[in-house]
């Protein structure tokens, strides 16, 4: 019999022996880590030696993050914000693999990794301004709190809508391809955005186009109260790579220094080899899916502490850091006592701060502001006008 | 003499133009496309500049918008219009206001949308729509239509030149029908400027695209009954120029719109609405009631196709 034959794509092996491919293999993919549950490097691990100003830097922006997810969450309670989203849980995904890139790779973020943004030194009043949505938010209060975004920071604008960024990403990094740019682009999403369209359409046009972009799934296990289990029937997101042709790995994003020493590599692969990578980083969703959510009605309490407790990443790369001695019990009140005072100003300059002019609603629409929304500005001004108790008094006119 | 099709293989991307950060990509891009619009500019511009993506209109749209705003002229094939919806939300949610919801720190204004759309008469159900009133309900993009190859080269130059998302509609019924000479030099003709293009005192028709030049027969026709007709194409649909219009039925106190897509909120309704609105008293045919035909096709579409089809072939 002939052993193989050419077919369009390539050759392929011929075969008497029916047989259908398993829906899934015998062993799950293993999970990529360094730290073990107590802080202990598992020496087999490889893992990239991580400098002590790095290391304390990755550290003290997780308890920067949770300081700041805990007082924007109570903010919220008190109704002075209108919404929020933590990152509880998740804090080593965003903080880690920041800290292995470099400053002029292009992140497009879904909205669970402001770590990201933390790292690349976006400041705690720069957060609170957008939450608040005042004139100082960079998005000119448009968006819901969270929705950040940061040129300078190479931080694309956060968009409500679940995986449209995946296949912007690609188009970025195309551009940066063609620019022979010595960077790549990563893009996060978490587990529910990986039954979007929009995943498979990104990872499919990155693979054809050898576009140098890290795809970063944070699979929490939740997509709002949706398990992974009614999500997808596959072994998770990172098999899905291979299927596209694209390199993948599964790590373990509660393990900063996993984290951290995949993204590296999978950057250098990304822009050497100019090539996609896949990254699923598993973790949990401690906290709820945002304030608009309560998640102990669709699972159990004690699963949550277990994650809180036992699984907690800002203790675990603790651990590792304070047994290098780069980190002490002192050094710890001091960060905790020091972000939340940071925090707690950054809220009260933002709440006192100017809302957006009126003007700046019809602004930006387009480049120039076209005769109709001129016209639609006027016809409201003339409105408030007439009845200015029925309007904000707060924004300035 | 040029084609639609010549003239925006020559015309819409004039030597240098390509090569100065701008890319055209779509499905079947790369030999040339179903309509041969790319013809030859692989062979000029070389396959990285223009290429095949998968079959994938949502994949196409949301390349295009990060290529876009990483500030490259991203011109997009969506292969027929009828197959543009997969890529709605990336239009609506995410090329629309990628700036507004930024604040202005980035935007896709060099994103441009080209899509072939309309009857042609055999397209069937899915080769024949006219889509474009679900995109004039999005503020932040603009949607431009051509009614010849003449103004298909000045508005598309002025799409891809415009630093905003723009979808820009070519009516498949010129690629074939339409003729006339395109200049080869580079010229933009300006967007939200709706032009007359007949000048009548009895009645005002508004249109755009294929929809021109049967319009334009209808004045012949309408001529030889006394009738003197104004003859308007809107050009660009948002935003449109509602002050030519205004104009016109000022002075002839009667307006007909006519499309080829669905009448029920169709573009022609919120052009008869702001023009009643702005011309209530000179109105002289209340558009209300039955009378309110205003929007409706005046022939039916493929009769009149058939009829110039015929024409064409004799
Ligand atoms: C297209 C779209 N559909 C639905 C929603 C509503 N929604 C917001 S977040 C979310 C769940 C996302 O889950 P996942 O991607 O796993 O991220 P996680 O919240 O777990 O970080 C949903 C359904 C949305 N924002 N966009």
């Amino acid at each position: 019999m002939q052993q193989s034959m050419d077919f369009p794509g390539g050759r392929v092996a011929l075969t008497s022996k029916m047989k259908f491919i398993f829906e899934s293999s015998e062993q799950r993919i293993p999970c990529y880590r360094v730290l073990d549950d107590d802080g202990y490097p598992i020496s087999s691990s490889g893992f990239e030696q991580v400098s002590r100003e790095i290391a304390v830097k990755m550290y003290s922006g997780m308890v920067t993050l949770r300081n700041m997810d805990t007082i924007f969450y109570e903010a919220q309670r008190q109704g002075r914000i209108s919404f929020y989203v933590t990152s509880f849980g998740e804090e080593a995904i965003g903080v880690a693999s920041a800290a292995a890139l470099s400053p002029d790779d292009i992140v497009l973020p879904q909205y669970r990794e402001p770590g990201v943004l933390l790292w690349r030194g976006f400041t705690l009043q720069e957060f609170a301004h957008q939450c608040f949505g005042n004139k100082a938010d960079y998005g000119k209060g448009r968006q819901m709190p969270i929705h950040y975004g940061s040129n300078k920071h190479n931080y694309f604008t956060i968009s409500s809508p679940i995986a449209t960024q995946l296949p912007q990403a690609v188009g970025v990094a195309y551009s940066l391809k063609m620019d022979k740019k010595d960077a790549c682009v990563v893009t996060y999403m978490g587990d529910g955005s990986t039954s979007e369209g929009d995943f498979h359409a990104s990872l499919n046009f990155a693979a054809v186009m050898e576009a140098p972009v890290v795809f970063i799934c944070r699979n929490n296990g939740w997509a709002i109260s949706t398990p992974v289990s009614e999500q997808f029937r596959s072994d998770g997101v990172v098999v899905k790579g291979q299927a596209y042709g694209i390199r993948s790995i599964r790590i373990d994003g509660n393990d900063a220094l996993a984290v951290y020493t995949a993204i590296r590599v999978a950057r250098e692969m990304a822009i050497s080899e100019q090539r996609p990578i896949l990254v699923e980083a598993l973790t949990y969703r401690v906290g709820h899916h945002s304030t608009s959510d309560d998640s102990t009605k669709y699972r159990p309490i004690e699963e949550i502490e277990h994650w809180k407790t036992a699984q907690n990443p800002l203790a675990r790369f603790r651990k590792w850091v304070q047994r290098n001695g780069w980190w002490s019990d002192e050094d710890e009140s001091e960060l905790h006592e020091n972000v939340r005072k940071q925090l707690l100003h950054a809220i009260q300059v933002a709440e006192k701060t100017e809302k957006p002019q009126l003007s700046d609603m019809f602004t930006d629409v387009y480049d120039q502001v076209p005769s109709n929304l001129s016209e639609q500005e006027r016809l409201l001004r003339e409105t408030i006008k007439k009845h200015p108790q029925d309007y904000p008094s707060d924004v300035p006119i | 003499m040029l084609s639609l099709i010549c003239l925006i293989i020559s015309g819409g991307h004039p030597r240098g133009f390509l090569a100065n950060k701008a890319y055209v990509f779509g499905e079947d891009v790369g030999f040339g496309g179903v309509f041969r619009c790319t013809t030859g500019l692989v062979d000029r511009f070389g396959k990285r500049r223009v290429f095949n993506t998968p079959l994938c209109e949502q994949g196409i749209v949301g390349f295009g918008i990060g290529l876009a705003a990483m500030g490259n002229r991203a011109i997009a094939e969506i292969q027929f219009a009828d197959y543009i919806f997969p890529a709605f939300d990336q239009i609506v949610n995410e090329a629309a206001k990628f700036r507004y919801r930024s604040g202005n720190q980035f935007n896709c204004g060099g994103l441009t949308i080209r899509a072939p759309y309309g009857a042609v008469g055999h397209g069937g159900h899915y080769h024949s729509q006219s889509p474009e009133a679900f995109f004039c309900h999005v503020p932040g993009i603009k949607v431009v239509i051509p009614r010849s190859p003449r103004q298909a080269k000045g508005l598309l130059l002025s799409c891809i030149r415009d630093p905003n998302p723009v979808v820009f509609f070519e009516p498949k019924w010129l690629y074939r029908l339409a003729v006339e000479e395109v200049p080869e030099h580079d010229y933009m003709l300006p967007l939200s400027e709706a032009e007359v293009i007949r000048e009548g005192s009895d009645i005002t028709l508004v249109g755009w695209g294929a929809q021109l030049s049967i319009m334009e027969q209808a004045s012949f026709e309408a001529e030889k009954d006394g009738i003197s007709c104004e003859l308007i194409d809107l050009r660009t649909l948002i935003p449109w120029d509602k002050e030519i219009v205004e104009a016109s039925v000022k002075k002839t106190g009667r307006l007909l719109i006519t499309h080829e897509a669905p009448v029920t909120a169709g573009f022609g309704a919120e052009i008869s609405a702001s023009i009643v609105e702005r011309c209530f008293l000179r109105i002289e045919y209340p558009c209300n009631g039955p009378q309110c035909d205003i929007t409706r096709n005046i022939f039916h579409l493929s009769t009149m196709h058939a009829q110039t089809t015929r024409n064409s072939n004799r």
